[in-house]
C-alpha cells in the first residue's frame, strides 16, 4: 500500500534533481515560512492507494497532478509530508531501491539518439543492475517479456524514434515493466494519442493490473478513461483534494462542475459497462 | 571497437614516421643498434611521438567532452566550442600564458589550472541561464548563450592579446588557431593529471547518460541521481577541454564531429559511444596532425585549420541528413 500524508510541495528551493526558481518574496500576500502561500502547488494532500488497484487523479491544468506524481515518486522531496510505500518511508530508500518499488511513465518522452526498441526497455533494469554491470541474459528474458505484454515484441529491433505515438507509449510501458516496480505512475498516458490509441493503452493497463496484480496512479483529463480504468479517483484542484473516493461515488455531475466548471451529464452506459461522461457546456 | 582501437594504435605508430625525414619502423624498433646511433629511433621518440600523443590526448578529450555534452544536455549540437566552453578555457591559458601566472596545486601547473577555471566559468554561464527556468534546460537558451558567452570571451581574449608585446601577440594568435606544437613530454605530462582526473569521471558515465539522455525526470524514477551525475560530468567535461586547450589551444570541430560520426557506426549506446569517441577522437586529430605539417612542408599549418576545413563541410553534411 501506498499512502502519502499531508503532502505539501512549492517550487523554489534545490530540488533533487537540479535547482529551481526563487520564489518572489510575500508582497502582502499571506506567507508561509519563505513560502508565499499562491505558490503552493500542493497543499495538504493525502492520497491512499490499496496495493492491486488503479487511482485515477482528475483535475485541470496546473492543478498538481504532475507535482503530486513527482512527489510520490521520490522525484520531488516535498515541503512537509510524507510518502510511505508498504509503511516505509520513501525518503530513507535509496534512489536506486525507489525506482525497484516505484515505475514512472511521463507524459511523452523524446529520444535524442537513435536507440533501439530493444535498448530502451533494457533501461529500465538500470536500478537492478551493479555500476559497471552490463545486462546479462535474465535481463533480456525480462525485457522480452515486457515488450510482449504490451504487444510491442515485434518492434525489438526498430528505432525508437521512428515508432507512431502509441507503439512509443507502448514501449514506454514496457521499459516501466522491466523495472519490475510493484507499483506504476502513469502521467495523462493517453494524452498525445488518438482514439484507438487511447483504447488500446487502457486496455493494456487494465490487462496488466489484471494479471499482473501491479498497483497504477494514472493522471488523466479523460474522464471516460478514469471511468473505465479506475476503482478510485482523486479530484485535485489547486493543490487540494477537492474528494476522493470510489469512482461511482466521485465521478458525479457535481463534482465535475466543481473540478472544471463545466456542465456535463454523468451515466452509467450500459454497453460500455461503466459510467460515462458526457461534457455539455462552460459553467460558472 | 576493437577496430577503434586499431586504428588509434596504428595512428600513433605510422603518423610518427612522416615527416621532413623519412624514417622506417623496422629501423625505429631494431634493438641491434644502442639508441644513442639510431638516428630514426631518435627522430620517432624525440622529434615526433610527443606531438602525435598531444594530439592523441587533444583529440579524446575533446571528442569526450562532446559525447557528454551531447547527452547531459540533450542537444546534438553541443560541444565544448558551440557551449563556448574552449573560448572559456582559452581566455583563462592565454591570460596564464600573457602574465605568466606561477602558481600550481595537486601538481596541476598555472596553464592548464587557468584553462580548467576559464572551461568551467564560462560552462556555469551557459547552463545556469538555461537552466533557470523551472522546466529543465532549454536548447534555444543554451545555444544562444554559449554564441553569446563565445563572442563576448573573443572579444576579452582580443583585449588580452592588445596588451600583451608584439612577439607575445603573434604567438597567441597561432595559438589560438590551434596548433599543436608540442615538441617534448613535459606539456603532456602536465595535461595528463587533469585528464586522467577527467577520464575516472568519464567512467562513471555511461550508462548513465543514456537514461539522462530521454529526460533528467525519468532518469531519476530509474534510480538515476541525477544531480551528483550532472557535477561530475560537466566537471569532467570541463577539465578534460581546459587541459586539451592548455595542450594545443582551441582545436575546433573536433568535439562536434567525432561524436556524431561515432554514433554513426556503433549506435546510440554512450557505453560504445565513450569509448569509440575517445580512440577515433584521438585517431581523427592525429590524421588532420599529419596532414597539417606535411601539406605545405616544410612548413606546418595549425592543426586547427585542418580540422575546421574538414570539420565544417561534415557537420554541414550530418546537418543536411538529419534534416
Amino acid at each position: 500500500m501506498l499512502a502519502a500524508t499531508d503532502i505539501s510541495f512549492a517550487y523554489g528551493r534545490r530540488t533533487r534533481h537540479g535547482p529551481a526558481n526563487r520564489l518572489r518574496q510575500g508582497s502582502g500576500a499571506q506567507e508561509a515560512g519563505h513560502y508565499v502561500l499562491q505558490d503552493y502547488v500542493l497543499q495538504d494532500v493525502s492520497i491512499e492507494v490499496e496495493h492491486g488497484t488503479i487511482v485515477g487523479l482528475l483535475g485541470p491544468n496546473g492543478s498538481g497532478k504532475t507535482t503530486l506524481l513527482r512527489v510520490v515518486a521520490g522525484i520531488l522531496p516535498p515541503l512537509s509530508g510524507r510518502v510511505l510505500i508498504s509503511g516505509q518511508p520513501i525518503e530513507q530508500l535509496t534512489r536506486r531501491e525507489l525506482a525497484r518499488r516505484v515505475a514512472v511513465v511521463p507524459q511523452e518522452t523524446h529520444s535524442t539518439f537513435d536507440f533501439s526498441v530493444m535498448d530502451m526497455v533494457l533501461m529500465g533494469r538500470y536500478p537492478h543492475l551493479g555500476p559497471f554491470e552490463l545486462e546479462g541474459a535474465a535481463d533480456q528474458e525480462i525485457a522480452r517479456e515486457a515488450l510482449m505484454a504490451t504487444g510491442t515484441a515485434a518492434l525489438e529491433t526498430r528505432a525508437f524514434a521512428t515508432l507512431s505515438g502509441g507503439e512509443k507509449q507502448r514501449v514506454i510501458i514496457a521499459s516501466a515493466l522491466a523495472q519490475a516496480s510493484e507499483m506504476l505512475l502513469l502521467d495523462e498516458p493517453t494524452a498525445a494519442l488518438d482514439l484507438g490509441y487511447q483504447f488500446e493503452i487502457a486496455a493494456l493497463l487494465r490487462r496488466l493490473n489484471a494479471e499482473r496484480g501491479t498497483t497504477m496512479i494514472v493522471s488523466t483529463h479523460d474522464l471516460n478513461l478514469a471511468a473505465a480504468l479506475c476503482e478510485h479517483i482523486v479530484l485535485l484542484k489547486g493543490g487540494r483534494v477537492l474528494a476522493h473516493g470510489p469512482t461511482k461515488d466521485t465521478l458525479t455531475a457535481e463534482n465535475i462542475r466543481w473540478l472544471y466548471d463545466v456542465d456535463a451529464d454523468v451515466q452509467f452506459h450500459q454497453r460500455a459497462g461503466h459510467l460515462t461522461v458526457v461534457p455539455i457546456a462552460r459553467a460558472y | 571497437m576493437a577496430g577503434f582501437g586499431t586504428l588509434a594504435l596504428a595512428a600513433c605508430l605510422f603518423a610518427p614516421l612522416v615527416g621532413s625525414t623519412r624514417i622506417h619502423l623496422s629501423a625505429v624498433f631494431d634493438r641491434s643498434m644502442p639508441y644513442a646511433d639510431n638516428i630514426d629511433a631518435q627522430i620517432f621518440f624525440v622529434a615526433r611521438l610527443p606531438r602525435v600523443l598531444a594530439a592523441l590526448l587533444v583529440g579524446s578529450a575533446l571528442a569526450l567532452s562532446g559525447v557528454v555534452f551531447q547527452a547531459l544536455l540533450r542537444n546534438p549540437l553541443a560541444s565544448p566550442d558551440t557551449l563556448g566552453v574552449s573560448a572559456g578555457a582559452s581566455l583563462g591559458a592565454m591570460m596564464a600564458i600573457t602574465f605568466t601566472f606561477s602558481f600550481s596545486l595537486l601538481g596541476i601547473s598555472a596553464v592548464p589550472l587557468a584553462s580548467f577555471a576559464g572551461s568551467l566559468g564560462a560552462l556555469t554561464i551557459v547552463y545556469g541561464l538555461s537552466t533557470a527556468r523551472r522546466r529543465g534546460t532549454s536548447a534555444i537558451v543554451l545555444l544562444l548563450g554559449g554564441v553569446t558567452v563565445q563572442a563576448l570571451l573573443s572579444a576579452v581574449i582580443a583585449f588580452v592579446q592588445y596588451l600583451a608585446d608584439f612577439t607575445q601577440t603573434f604567438r597567441n594568435v597561432r595559438w589560438l588557431m590551434g596548433s599543436l606544437d608540442v615538441a617534448s613530454y613535459a606539456p603532456i605530462g602536465a595535461a595528463l593529471v587533469p585528464m586522467a582526473i577527467a577520464w575516472a569521471g568519464f567512467a562513471t558515465l555511461p550508462r548513465v547518460l543514456d537514461l539522462i539522455s530521454l529526460g533528467s525526470e525519468s532518469a531519476a524514477a530509474r534510480g538515476v541521481n541525477v544531480e551528483r551525475t550532472e557535477r561530475v560530468a560537466l566537471v569532467s567535461a570541463s577539465l578534460a577541454t581546459g587541459a586539451a586547450v592548455s595542450l594545443a589551444g582551441p582545436v575546433s570541430f573536433v568535439g562536434i564531429i567525432v561524436p556524431h560520426l561515432v554514433r554513426l557506426i556503433v549506435g546510440a549506446d554512450h557505453r560504445l559511444v565513450l569509448p569509440a569517441s575517445a580512440l577515433f577522437g584521438g585517431a581523427f586529430l592525429i590524421g588532420c596532425d599529419l596532414v597539417a605539417r606535411t601539406i605545405i612542408a616544410p612548413l606546418e599549418l595549425p592543426v586547427g585549420i585542418v580540422t575546421a576545413i574538414i570539420g565544417g563541410p561534415v557537420f554541414l553534411w550530418l546537418l543536411f541528413r538529419r534534416a
